[in-house]
């Protein structure tokens, strides 16, 4: 093992952990749903549960798979060590000291205000600080890998950036520009105020800043999963990518739209007037349009590789494809569940319509389908294809990794869509209990709480075979020469000049402009308006 | 760029079905006025009971319409049982003492986050006599699923 491939081990080893104690919290979070009496429950619990979940997963996992990722990509594209791995490592350290005063925090109840934590929820100074140094961590990650690319462009002026990485830095510029907004909010906001320091915070100014942040952190999230779409899954479904400059499009229309939208989360927010939700409004539906071109090149690439293998007709090249392999199937099915999420990503969007789906389990479902599946179970396949390769260990309970995506696949079908349904039913989401003392509305979502929670037993007992699947590999895998990581060729030969595309300056003062747009004169009148501010509660 | 002959079809596919749901966002704007609540009021959220915008809570009848003046605490809205007619335009105006609240009318499109220093209004009209359940959908502490109230839509003949 080399030194960078145990700098990204070290990264996916918190991920993985991370995710485990997060669905541990999840299952019972669905089971509390749907009113099932269990000795330990009550509210104190749940909404605990409910805040170690979101941070854990949405914060922590990802963002520790995509560092480990990220480090793998530099190693096996550009062919060289990350430059600074120092810096790297203090990184890795700084972000995991957060994790932990984060997660002390949560534990210990000082901390029950949700991932999203809107102040004047008031949660223990060690929560907002923790949080703070998980993003200073990702901050080293993202300067290690630029400074990569800029080491390996250095020696390499005219190629084209290999896609993987392309990819990546793009997902790096994204999370730079989005962390700005967060950071303002801990820094300038929420951290001196949980200190004493200050008394009162605006609730909305922390919403923009948060939501500033927010909705590019969903494309954080998605961007190392559209990674390993474009160029790991053609070459192990034995075929090839279907358009390599599309590919490349799609990142940097990404680079460019993912930020100025933010809005979108704050449509039945008082005190941001109509005609800004609006604007963000066309550019959330812009950004629509680089994940259409996803879903049909990644599905060609899927129909390259089934011809590869010598199918002809319509359809039976679907059948030629590798079902049984865990890297296969995770990315296929959760490609499947993101087209459901876009399609309710559009109408959460729809403006006036996001009326009655707004704060219902409705969302809840919908970010499951995205996060929860796009991003979580791409991930889980990345990490069967990626433990081999890098600890030069077999795969052990090979059996479970196989049945692992169809479980989730299955459960998430039934979690989502009946989430989706009680959502338009009216039903809240983040409830410890949706009875609302027998009304005639909550009797009527009642049934359907049930089948969420079936959906929930299945993605629990996914996720256990998961972690099993990978501490068998780590303590037990047969060891071997391990397998070469190589990436998916482009079915038709690119241009042996970089283009426009990979202008990286160029994109990011573009996407720099469009914020500027969408929130320099929106935050100004902001701040000139008569405000009052709140001091902090603690009701939990 | 060279890009299949499909993939272009499916791109331009991709094109217009956007413009065609920007398209029907506008026609609602433009035609309907159908909005987000998205008024912008500020308040004092520690002197909210002295003020005279929510001194008297619930529901007035005038010749502008009706009103509903509503403020959400932990873990309760006041008042509790709003009665309205059916058929009007109702303005629900709303704010909250302590934190972050949601405003949803379960079965409408009643819905708006309620933000600590800021008044939420919006507007709409009940079609169906009944009663609703109204809950808090931003969580807002331990007692959050407690949070409800009721709205009761009267047929418009049952009011003086």
């Amino acid at each position: 093992m080399n030194r960078t491939d145990r700098l990204s081990l070290a990264h996916l080893w918190v991920a993985i952990v991370a995710f485990g104690i997060a669905a541990a919290m999840a299952f019972m979070q669905a089971l509390s749903r749907a009113s099932l009496d269990l000795p330990w429950r009550s509210a104190k619990m749940y909404y605990l549960s409910v805040t170690a979940h979101g941070v854990l997963m949405a914060l922590v996992f990802t963002t520790f798979f995509i560092m480990a990722f990220g480090y793998v990509v530099v190693t096996r594209s550009l062919n060289r060590a990350p430059v600074a791995p120092g810096v790297a490592w203090a990184g890795y350290w700084t972000a995991l000291a957060g994790t932990l005063a984060a997660v002390w925090a949560i534990l210990t109840g000082k901390a029950t205000v949700l991932y999203t934590f809107y102040p004047p929820l008031k949660a223990h100074p060690a929560f907002y600080i923790g949080l703070t140094l998980v993003i200073v961590g990702s901050w080293c990650w993202a300067a290690v890998m630029l400074l990569s690319y800029r080491a390996w462009r250095r020696e390499h002026q005219s190629a084209p950036v290999p896609l993987a990485m392309h990819g990546m830095i793009a997902t790096v510029i994204v999370w730079l520009i989005a962390t700005v907004g967060v950071a303002a909010e801990a820094l300038l906001q929420l951290i001196p105020w949980s200190l004493g320091w200050t008394t009162t915070v605006d609730p909305v100014l922390a919403r923009m800043l948060f939501w500033y942040f927010g909705h590019p952190l969903v494309y954080f999230w998605l961007l190392p999963a559209y990674v390993i779409w474009y160029t790991v899954l053609p070459r192990v479904a034995g075929g090839k990518l279907f358009s390599d400059p599309l590919a490349r499009l799609a990142f940097v229309l990404f680079i460019l739209l993912s930020t100025p939208v933010g809005f979108h989360h704050q449509f039945m927010d008082p005190g941001v007037s109509a005609g800004w939700k609006l604007l963000h409004t066309f550019l959330t539906f812009a950004i629509l349009f680089p994940s259409f071109v996803t879903a049909f090149t990644v599905t060609a690439s899927m129909e390259v590789a089934g011809r590869m293998q010598g199918a002809t007709g319509l359809l039976n090249w679907l059948g030629k494809l590798p079902w049984r392999d865990p890297l296969f199937s995770s990315v296929a099915l959760s490609m499947i569940l993101f087209a459901f999420g876009g399609i309710g990503g559009a109408i959460n969007a729809s403006f006036g319509m996001n009326a009655v789906v707004h704060n219902t389990a409705w969302i809840q479902g919908h970010f499951h389908l995205t996060v929860g599946s796009a991003a979580a179970l791409t991930f889980m396949g990345a990490s069967y294809w990626l433990l081999p390769r890098l600890t030069g260990r077999e795969l052990e309970l090979s059996l479970l990794a196989r049945v692992q995506p169809y479980l989730w696949f299955l459960g998430m079908l039934l979690f989502s869509f009946s989430n989706h349904i009680t959502g338009l039913m009216g039903m809240p989401r983040r409830v410890y209990d949706a009875a609302y003392d027998g009304s005639a509305a909550a009797q009527a979502w009642r049934g359907l709480t049930e089948v969420s929670a079936a959906g929930g037993l299945l993605l629990f007992a996914s996720a256990a075979f998961f972690i099993l699947v990978m501490v068998g590999t780590a303590l037990a895998g047969k060891k071997r020469e391990p397998e070469p990581i190589l990436w998916a060729e482009p079915l038709h030969p690119v241009s042996p000049q970089r283009t426009l595309l990979d202008r990286y300056g160029l994109w990011t003062v573009v996407a720099v402009i469009l914020v500027l747009i969408a929130y320099a004169y929106p935050l100004w009148m902001h701040l000139r308006m008569v405000r009052f501010g709140s001091p902090g509660f603690q009701p939990f | 760029m060279n890009v299949a002959f499909y993939e272009k079809i499916w791109m331009w596919a991709a094109g217009v079905l956007i413009v065609a749901f920007l398209a029907t966002i506008a026609v609602g704007v433009a035609g309907s006025a159908l909005q987000p609540p998205s008024h912008v009021e500020t308040i004092d959220p520690t002197k909210v009971w002295n003020d005279p915008r929510f001194a008297r809570h619930g529901v007035t009848v005038d010749e502008r319409g009706v009103t509903v003046v509503v403020v959400a605490m932990m873990y309760a809205f006041e008042n509790p049982e709003i009665r309205v007619p059916a058929g009007r335009p109702v303005t629900f105006r709303i704010t909250s003492v302590d934190v972050t609240h949601g405003f949803q009318i379960v079965g409408t499109n009643g819905n708006t986050m309620v933000v600590p220093g800021y008044i939420s209004q919006f507007t709409t009209v009940f079609r169906d006599p009944g009663e609703y359940l109204i809950v808090c959908n931003e969580y807002c502490g331990l007692g959050h699923h407690l949070m409800s109230a009721k709205l009761i839509v009267e047929p418009e003949a049952a009011r003086p």
